[in-house]
């Protein structure tokens, strides 16, 4: 019982959120293009984490920024541009799509197209017809009928 | 048996997972001899080398001086220096900061990051005081505009107030006597262009 409650509990746990009810904005609609940008920026000093999960405090910081950048009437992509002209690509966590990282983008799907490939391959052997057997291998086959029934006689 | 034909098969196939065995220990084998040598893995390659250092304007410290302000540092090469009271590793590299400002080769501008005012005049009264101007950070808007991921950072400016180098962590003796003073004192002599 007591561990069906902890397995239960643990589905229904999401990834846990860093931003404190003083950051938020008053406006909700505001309040939530922060956390949709925030979720897209990568904490630099956690570098596994975004900032809207952070507890560090360059991640409050540059929270506050986004924040702060809203408000002040800046689209989402100026936001994410600006803090790509400090960062690097690095601080975007979703990568961006251009020469370097298109292997990132089509890897996965590369790999699965040549997996495919090649089972197609090795069913298509599996269920052929065996070829017929040359005029060599029928002989070197008598050859050995003969041994083995001579052995057995 | 033996004049029975072996079927043809094709080997070389399975030679493909040996294969990926060795690129990918190359690669881990790689990364281990550069953290060896002293390459941080977890440091973010800066972005802003070569780039205008961003405008900023900060408060000085209560009592100690003028605001930092990016305007200011234009016409001279700089030294900035991100630090605060609660930064171990800057204690471990202030007495290289000391021993730079008394040398004389550069000026070095101070940024107290996300530091309380008296937190950082008590910190320097213990500690010395290198810096020409200090301007407080509170809220890390300085600090993002120059990538800052941990304290201490250091940047050389140069006359046209463009960011020439960024030191990511302490500024060591072989660092500074091999890099950064050389760098410094080839910046000095570049004329001012604007």
């Amino acid at each position: 019982m007591k561990w069906s409650t902890i397995f239960l509990a643990s589905l229904l746990a999401t990834a846990a959120v860093a931003v404190e009810p003083s950051e938020m904005l008053k406006d909700p609609a505001l309040e939530a293009r922060a956390r949709e940008v925030s979720k897209h920026l990568r904490c630099v000093q956690c570098q596994n984490e975004t900032i809207d999960e952070s507890n560090a405090e360059i991640a409050r910081d540059m929270r506050l920024l986004v924040r702060e950048r809203i408000t002040a009437g800046d689209s989402n992509d100026a936001i994410m541009a600006y803090m790509t002209s400090r960062y690097g690509d690095y601080v975007r966590l979703q990568p961006r799509f251009m020469p370097v990282t298109y292997l990132l983008w089509f890897g996965p799907a590369v790999v699965l197209l040549l997996g495919a490939w090649a089972a197609s391959r090795r069913m298509g052997r599996r269920y052929k017809e065996p070829s017929a057997l040359s005029a060599e291998e029928q002989s070197a086959l008598a050859a050995a009928d003969d041994r083995q029934e001579g052995g057995r006689a | 048996m033996s004049d029975i034909p072996a079927p043809k098969v094709n080997r070389w196939p399975y030679l493909i997972p040996l294969a990926v065995v060795l690129v990918l220990a190359g690669l881990f084998g790689k990364r281990l001899l550069d953290v060896e040598q002293g390459k941080d893995p977890s440091l973010i390659p800066t972005v802003l080398e070569n780039t205008p250092m961003p405008a900023f304007d900060l408060t000085p410290l209560p009592g100690r001086g003028d605001a930092l302000r990016s305007e200011d540092l234009k016409g001279q090469v700089t030294l900035v220096n991100f630090w605060g009271s609660w930064c171990v590793a800057c204690v471990a590299e202030h007495p290289m900061l000391l021993e730079i400002a008394r040398s004389g080769v550069v000026k070095i501008q101070g940024v107290a990051w996300r530091d309380e005012p008296d937190a950082s005049l008590a910190w320097l009264a213990r500690h010395g005081d290198p810096f020409d101007k200090v301007g407080q950070d509170p809220r890390s808007h300085a600090a993002i505009g120059f990538g800052v991921v941990a304290a201490p950072e250091s940047f050389v400016i140069d006359k046209q107030g463009v960011i020439r180098y960024k030191e990511p962590g302490i500024i060591t003796r072989e660092k500074w006597q091999a890099t950064i003073k050389p760098l410094i004192e080839r910046l000095k002599s570049e004329p001012l262009t604007k």
